[in-house]
């Protein structure tokens, strides 16, 4: 375990009630302040480790240590986690401000006292002029923005998403991912990202964790050491090309191992 | 304008435009039809009464039944106010009584595995059948045609409340957990707001069927007693032939039912145009 640890996952296994095995003697530690891909098939058990790390789910074998953090009764560090789902997973009900707020609210802020925090949080993502629309007047790459502004408004130490871009079309997710970058480097937190794109990890990530499935379990750790910030220069360079067949071989050899089982 | 370039006039798209006029046409036409089709009706049973001479006791011309609910106004007034009085109160308690109930429901699985049958065992049996022995158990009659007309209105809030209440969306109810929402704030910001849309169309059918519980348990309460409500009239009005004001009567239902519905439709549209689908106009 190293000195920056911010969390530890040791020989985590989870067996669902069917007899699935979703994961097996899955290990690594997340270092403060990196951003870390999780790459592999569907059925891998990528989102089930996100899960997992959120306190979302319970494991069957192996446990999750938080080497820099107080915990609770739970097992749940003392700062704070925010998570972004695949959807946009918005209160349809209510208006973008409300719906930013509701990580405070649900801490007992009121709107006066959640008023800058939230603001914030729009202003990061660019959509300070939208606080009173409601989410279905918005575009799939905007509600996206909505759900990451309410993952930053409670500050979090880490931040988890679950295959957030996914869904929006290619020119859209290249303008959340360099936006997702800026923020990244500005804010300093921890980023587990969970995505089945080997060019998106690559852009990303400063280290690519490839999963394989049935069992879920680590099958390769990828360094991408390359400096930032990143643009449209390093998706053209020779070294981002590098670091993708990296991946994607690394990937295929995953996909293969699962076959095998 | 600061654009360099100029366009020109585009021609206006004459598909377009016939699209426009088919919906003016459409909104003019959503009232203008059954007012025609009314008045239709009121003529034809007027002609067919004359033509075939049909006596006045047994079916009356429209206008006999104007007349009577005109002359007999401040009788059936009153009586309104009574079937209504039952009618709001009944869905008063079935609201309360319905979301209350729901809300226990989606609090343990349990609970509502155990009762929610008797729910559906108090919906479908006929209230009719039941109504006898309410009246013989319960003194008061107020109350016994409360309870009538509250078993057969708050079945379809429960039932559609209870629905609502469990279709939150999945990743919100984790998103609460993850930020330990208590059950109350998940209930508060999350579950209710995302039953709304339900149990709005749960009350939608509840107003109409309250009126209907209200008038069936009139009419098995009887004339004895403080009966006084439109059914009253209704049987009273039977055993004396008195058809003009049975019609009256019975027009006075249905135009209750109507505003009812139309009210409860608005308030669906009040609570929902901002963000449901259901309440959303499209431009396209």
């Amino acid at each position: 375990m190293g000195d920056k640890a911010l969390l530890s996952i040791q020989q985590i296994g989870k067996t669902f009630s069917n007899g699935t095995v979703a994961l097996q003697g899955m290990s690594m530690d997340i270092e403060q302040g990196s951003f870390v891909s999780l790459l592999g098939p569907s059925g891998c058990g990528k989102s089930t480790v996100l899960k997992i790390i959120a306190g979302l789910g319970n494991l069957t074998t192996g446990r999750v240590e938080w080497p820099t953090a107080q915990v609770d009764h739970l097992g749940r560090p003392d700062h704070e986690i925010s998570f972004v789902f695949q959807e946009p997973t918005l209160m349809q009900w209510a208006t973008v401000f409300e719906n930013v707020w509701l990580p405070l609210r649900l801490k007992g802020a009121s709107r006066r006292n959640a008023k800058d925090q939230v603001e914030e949080a729009l202003d990061m993502v660019g959509l300070k002029d939208f606080a009173t629309s409601y989410p279905r007047e918005l575009s799939g790459g905007m509600k996206m923005r909505v759900s990451i502004a309410r993952a930053l408004v409670t500050r979090p130490k880490l931040l988890l998403m679950d295959e957030p871009f996914a869904a929006l079309d290619e020119i859209t997710r290249f303008k959340l991912n360099n936006d997702l970058l800026h923020l990244w480097e500005k804010f300093n937190w921890t980023v587990i990202f969970v995505t089945h794109s080997v060019f998106e990890s690559a852009y990303l990530s400063s280290r690519i964790v490839v999963m394989a499935a049935r069992p879920g379990r680590v099958v390769a750790d990828i360094d991408v050491p390359a400096p930032y910030p990143r643009g449209e220069d390093f998706r053209t360079s020779n070294d981002y090309n590098r670091y993708c067949r990296e991946a994607s071989d690394a990937l295929h050899s995953a996909m293969q191992a699962g076959d095998h089982l | 304008m600061s654009s360099p370039e100029t366009f020109e006039a585009m021609p206006v798209d004459p598909v377009e435009m016939r699209k426009a006029r088919a919906i003016k046409r459409e909104k003019i036409g959503r009232w203008l039809l059954p007012l025609i089709v009314v008045v239709l009706t009121i003529v034809g049973w007027d002609r067919m009464v004359v033509i075939n001479e049909i006596p006045h006791y047994i079916i009356p011309r429209p206008g006999r039944v104007l007349q009577a609910l005109i002359e007999d106004w401040s009788l059936l007034i009153g009586s309104l106010g009574t079937t209504l009085t039952i009618t709001f109160s009944a869905l008063a308690i079935a609201i309360i009584g319905g979301v209350g109930i729901a809300v226990l429901f989606a609090q343990s699985k349990w609970i509502e595995m155990s009762f929610f049958p008797y729910a559906v065992i108090l919906q479908v049996t006929p209230i009719i059948v039941i109504a006898p022995l309410i009246f013989i158990y319960v003194d008061s009659k107020f109350a016994g045609l409360l309870i009538c007309a509250w078993i057969v209105a708050f079945f379809p809030i429960l039932s559609n409340t209870t629905l609502g209440l469990n279709s939150a969306d999945h990743n919100l109810r984790d998103m609460m957990k993850l930020y330990g929402a208590s059950r109350w704030q998940t209930l508060r910001f999350l579950r209710l707001p995302a039953a709304l849309p339900f149990f709005l169309g749960g009350l939608k059918i509840a107003g109409g069927l309250s009126l209907i519980g209200a008038i069936v348990a009139e009419f098995v309460a009887g004339t004895g007693g403080i009966g006084s409500g439109l059914a009253f009239r209704i049987l009273e009005a039977s055993y004396r032939l008195n058809i003009p004001r049975m019609f009256a009567a019975i027009i006075l239902i249905s135009l209750t039912g109507v505003l009812i519905f139309m009210f409860m439709t608005f308030l669906s549209w009040l609570f929902l145009h901002k963000w449901h689908e259901s309440a959303i106009k499209r431009e396209s």
